[in-house]
């Protein structure tokens, strides 16, 4: 019954049906399933196989944003739950992510915000054309571990630099990894600006932040 | 007869008006600028100060195509028009603000100086078919700050023909209309005969930017044309199914008409844009996608039925080095715009989702723009009649070649290519060295650019522009500009 259960929510996160997956999730919970049992053996394995079917090609962005939708959904029902059992979820990170400074570009930076919140990142989306002092005072006030920052304009990507500088500077540079992404950002240019990794999309993103947070 | 694309049915366009008006109702259109939120409430617009939401009536959005210019021309440096604004005629100008150049010799992007730029405005020059410069690449060798009029401060010391640009903060606009007073002559000259055209942006949905929206009145205010460059990204910023998308657009072009019309009545407003489908497996914006082509033509239609001039970004393409997906991309884009009767089609010599200039694609796009005017001035009898005059004379000969009525024609029906184009035996290809069209037009490049004669602008005005825009440097940091080829340290 549990093992049929579990199995649903997987499939309602492959076939993208945020309503079923949040159904599914109240049934388990109904059930007698425990919340750590229901997303390790339902929510995780259904967006790996997203984050798969994606990677391979066969699936797209939309499936990739619906399924998390699904998951962030369950998530805020068992959040409650894991409480009253004074259980914590293990959080994968905390990630302060952005896009910076004069650059207004949305749509890639929340992708990766969407992905690492639906693999279990604590994520502060603090939006686009950021201020480098708020990076700063996020990661101080939340104790990140992870900074994420987007640009998608070669004139505006030398905010990355500045960013990690002003890290440095306010002595946090040792505490936080820090991935940058955005059209023109590549491997050497993360090189360069010393950041800790690059990732070309949302998936190779999540990828990125779980080996980064692992070391 | 001109041969004309019609995206959409006559029922669709007058829906696509009417829901285009009801979004300015609601939800209505976000301003980011205090004067245009002034001048809407004052107008009569519903305005939500703290949410900075305008909602527009559609009386005040009639009265303003009421008034809006229809059509206008573009001029060149010399005082001749050179770009007509209106009805279905069609230009071509290159895409702009590229961050990137494409070098041929490493075939690789880099990040492009004073020296690639004068030499693109230049080609221009050179290239018939194309008939308006752009500011095309933002240089890397001076402040960013100053990245938008420094564009315009070179292709001044260059250009004849008109130029369509932008600028990218509010104070900056100043500085490139001062510029172009002293080019045209002073402030009415420059209202009376404009030498540019500003791109303004309204970012998708439904909102207008402080930066842009101030642009878009300074405009308004010299009489300077402004061209709306609407962008919903389908499935992304805007609907995925395009006819949605194509009501974004309306709304959001809607909305620029109107502000341009309480600023002054008569302003010159583009209904223009840049929309483009959305990748969903990367995430990118591609604007050799059919369907990018097809909004396009879609709400090219929706303004002309409004009575608009109409502008577009098409003709380019996403690929990353000149090969059969860039000439593919370009293609469709360009004809179909044509087809469209898109009044400025921007978007030559681009790659990479706009953003990486190439001379050698803009080379070759010029051959694909000659073609495109050449389909659009369509088939016509020529002779009364049509055929069986010359039939008589000729009977079952084919020696046409011989025959005065081609030599008469044959320039005026054929398209005649440049050597970009390889129309030779494989033999003779052979022999002239096996090229790629890439390498054809590496050459051609090199060529035009040698045959470029200095534009009449005098010393006096050069010295003027080059203080103007030192003075700009100064402020952000940087003592001097960069030499301008052919001129030295002027």
């Amino acid at each position: 019954m549990s093992t049929e259960l579990l199995a649903k929510i997987t499939a309602s996160l492959v076939d993208g049906d945020p309503d079923a997956t949040l159904d599914g999730t109240r049934k388990a919970l109904a059930a007698g399933i425990e919340p750590l049992a229901i997303i390790e053996g339902g929510l995780v394995p259904g967006m790996r196989i997203v984050g798969d079917k994606y990677a391979s090609g066969e699936y797209f962005l939309p499936n990739l944003i619906v399924s998390a939708s699904g998951m962030k959904q369950a998530m805020a029902v068992l959040a409650p739950e894991l409480k009253a059992r004074r259980q914590e979820l293990k959080s994968a990170g905390t990630v302060v992510i952005g896009t910076v400074r004069g650059d207004i570009h949305e749509i890639g930076k929340s992708l990766v915000a969407t992905m690492l919140s639906a693999n279990g990142f604590e994520v502060h989306d603090l939006g686009v054309d950021v201020p480098i002092d708020a990076f700063v005072a996020r990661v101080k006030d939340t104790g990140a571990n992870l900074v994420g920052l987007s640009a998608l304009l070669t004139t505006t990507m030398h905010g990355q630099k500045d960013v990690i500088e002003a890290l440095s500077k306010a002595g946090l540079r040792d505490r936080v990894k820090v991935m940058v992404g955005g059209a023109p950002v590549n491997k050497k240019w993360a090189d360069d600006i010393g950041a800790d990794g690059w990732a070309q999309d949302a998936v190779a993103a999540v990828d990125l932040a779980t080996r980064l947070v692992a070391h | 007869m001109r041969p004309t694309l019609r995206m959409l049915s006559e029922p669709l366009v007058e829906q696509i008006i009417a829901e285009g008006m009801a979004l300015l109702r609601k939800p209505g259109v976000r301003v980011h600028n205090e004067e245009a939120r002034r001048l809407l409430a004052d107008a009569g617009a519903e305005v939500d100060q703290a949410r900075l939401v305008a909602r527009i009536p559609e009386r005040i959005v009639l009265q303003a195509l009421e008034t809006t210019a229809r059509e206008f021309d573009l001029f060149t440096l010399d005082g001749c028009p050179a770009v007509h604004y209106g009805g279905d005629q069609v230009h071509f100008d290159p895409g702009s603000a590229a961050l990137a150049i494409l070098d041929p010799e490493t075939n690789r992007q880099r990040v492009p100086v004073t020296a690639d730029f004068v030499r693109l405005v230049k080609l221009v020059e050179q290239l018939p078919q194309i008939d308006a410069q752009s500011t095309a690449m933002v240089c890397g060798d001076v402040v960013p700050e100053i990245g938008d009029l420094y564009r315009l401060y070179i292709a001044l010391n260059y250009i004849r023909k008109p130029i369509v640009t932008g600028a990218f903060r509010k104070d900056t606009w100043w500085i490139m209309k001062e510029m172009l007073t002293a080019v045209a002559g002073g402030e009415a000259a420059l209202a009376a005969k404009p030498i540019a055209v500003f791109d303004v942006c309204p970012s998708p949905p439904l909102l207008w930017s402080d930066l842009t929206c101030q642009n878009l009145i300074d405009c308004a205010r010299a009489g300077i044309p402004a061209e709306l460059v609407s962008m919903p990204l389908a499935g992304a910023t805007a609907p995925v199914t395009l006819a949605a998308a194509v009501v974004q657009h309306t709304a959001e072009c809607l909305s620029g008409i109107v502000i341009g019309q309480l600023v002054r009545l008569g302003a010159k407003v583009v209904w223009g844009g840049s929309p483009a489908a959305f990748d969903m497996r990367e995430g990118t914006t591609p604007m050799g996608d059919v369907v990018t082509w097809m909004i396009d033509c879609a709400y090219a239609q929706v303004g002309k039925r409004l009575g608009l001039p109409t502008h577009a970004y098409l003709g380019m393409s996403d690929a990353k080095v000149i090969d059969a997906q860039c000439g593919m991309e370009s293609a469709g884009g360009t004809l179909l715009g044509a087809l469209a009767g898109i009044n400025m089609i921007s978007g030559a010599g681009m790659m990479d989702f706009e953003s990486c200039q190439s001379l050698e694609k803009l080379v070759i796009d010029a051959e694909l723009i000659g073609m495109a005017k050449r389909l659009v001035r369509g088939i016509e009898p020529r002779d009364e009649p049509i055929a069986l005059s010359l039939f008589e004379k000729m009977g079952h000969r084919a020696d046409y070649l011989a025959e005065p009525h081609t030599l008469k024609w044959f320039a005026k029906e054929l398209y005649l290519p440049s050597p970009v184009i390889d129309r030779a035996t494989t033999d003779g290809w052979l022999r002239k060295g096996a090229t790629t069209a890439a390498e054809r037009a590496a050459d051609r490049v090199r060529t035009l650019v040698a045959s470029y004669q200095p534009s009449p602008v005098s010393q006096k005005l050069r010295d003027e522009l080059r203080a103007i825009t030192t003075t700009a440097a100064k402020k952000f940091g940087m003592p001097a500009l960069p030499p301008l080829p052919d001129f030295g340290l002027v």
